[in-house]
């Protein structure tokens, strides 16, 4: 059974996350949820790189880089 | 991922704005549109006046000056004539630049200093508690307007192009990547230049006229945002509370700067001038 591969690293700075949702109300993959009033992952696996999450996060909170192959 | 960190203070991190505050959408527009520009970044200067939108350059990485409520411009024109060979870009808020500072702005687009002006329009006082400001819609509500306002609303698009600005944009902070593109191209106009931003203030704008979450901002400013393009083949009637997006105006007309060295020259190498 070949495994999804997760082409994509979603980075949280928890420290810096502010919770205001733009995040996740801009991801077009249900990628990203709040917990406890900050951002967390939760369907890493259907990240496309799109970077809207980090284009929209006003805090410098969150960074989607891509995995080397 | 864009590398912003190369040019924030990032240990001044995280910054005093509010949860969903548009301020930081500007900030990282403004770093993706110099990062573009290919600018040493060395020859850059910001400035800025007072206001939570004034407290950018406390963040980054740059020579910067943190100046006077409603002042920038006129610091702003110091050193441009200090060192002519420095690009100088203006951060201020709707307050900062259209009511404490409207002097200096309707004065520094008419003698067309060459300068970039990136105003960040939340059409309120953020800072001291959401007083209106100029560009707060009549009938929005503030502070210090719990009724709603009875003053008509500045337009700044078309007052800087009244008063002699060669460039004029606007757009706002849901359009995160078009504000790369206008901050950019400002920054490469001879001239006073200015992109304002309509960016969301959750805190006092949103919350006292009830207009939901910053979230809800943005979206609005989806819905009600037109195009330039577009906006020119409707009827005025049409763009009642409409936003318009793009390069409003632009035009080329002599810089004060140029002038005053071309005058600074011509005395100096004849001993009068020419
Ligand atoms: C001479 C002077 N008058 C008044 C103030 C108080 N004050 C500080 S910020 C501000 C308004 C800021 O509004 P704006 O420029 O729209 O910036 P925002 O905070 O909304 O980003 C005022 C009136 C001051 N600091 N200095
Ligand atoms: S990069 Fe795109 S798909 Fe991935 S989490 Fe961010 S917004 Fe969602
Ligand atoms: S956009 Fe940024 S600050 Fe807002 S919830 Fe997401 S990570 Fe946190
Ligand atoms: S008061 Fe308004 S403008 Fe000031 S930081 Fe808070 S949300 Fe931003």
């Amino acid at each position: 059974m070949p495994v999804t591969a997760k082409k994509y690293t979603i980075k949280i700075n928890r420290e810096l996350c502010k919770g205001c949702q733009f995040c996740m109300a801009f991801c077009p993959e249900n990628v990203l949820a709040m917990k406890k009033a900050k951002a967390v992952v939760i369907n890493p696996e259907k990240c496309t790189g799109c970077q809207l999450c980090e284009l929209y996060c006003p805090d410098f909170a969150i960074e989607v880089e891509k995995k080397n192959e | 991922m864009f590398p912003y960190s190369k040019y924030l203070r990032t240990n001044r991190l995280p910054h005093i704005w509010c949860t969903g505050c548009g301020c930081g959408i500007i900030l990282k527009a403004m770093l993706r549109a110099v990062d573009r520009s290919g600018i040493d970044r060395n020859t850059l200067i910001f400035v800025s006046g007072i206001g939570c939108s004034s407290r950018t350059p406390g963040y980054i990485d740059f020579d910067t000056l943190h100046t006077t409520h409603g002042r920038a411009l006129a610091f702003a024109t110091g050193i441009k004539l200090a060192k002519p060979e420095m690009k100088v870009i203006v951060l201020t808020g709707d307050g900062d630049a259209c009511a404490i500072g409207g002097n200096h702005f309707i004065h520094a687009a008419r003698r067309n200093l060459d300068l970039t002006v990136i105003l960040y329009n939340n059409r309120i006082y953020g800072m001291t508690g959401g007083q209106p400001s100029p560009t707060t819609p009549y009938g929005e509500k503030g502070t210090t307007a719990p009724y709603g306002s009875i003053e008509p609303s500045f337009d700044v698009c078309r007052l800087a192009a009244a008063a002699g600005a060669v460039f004029v944009a606007r757009s706002t902070c849901y359009h995160a990547t078009q504000l790369d593109k206008l901050i950019l191209k400002a920054m490469n106009i001879k001239g006073f230049s200015l992109v304002e931003i309509l960016s969301p203030c959750p805190t006092y704008y949103a919350h006292l006229n009830r207009l939901g979450t910053s979230l809800d901002l943005l979206m609005g400013y989806k819905r009600n945002s037109i195009p330039v393009e577009k906006a020119r083949r409707l009827d005025p009637s049409e763009l009642k509370d409409k936003i318009v997006t793009g390069v409003i105006y632009k035009t080329e007309r002599p810089e004060y700067f140029e002038e005053y060295h071309k005058l600074q020259q011509g005395i100096t190498e004849n001993g009068r001038l020419r």
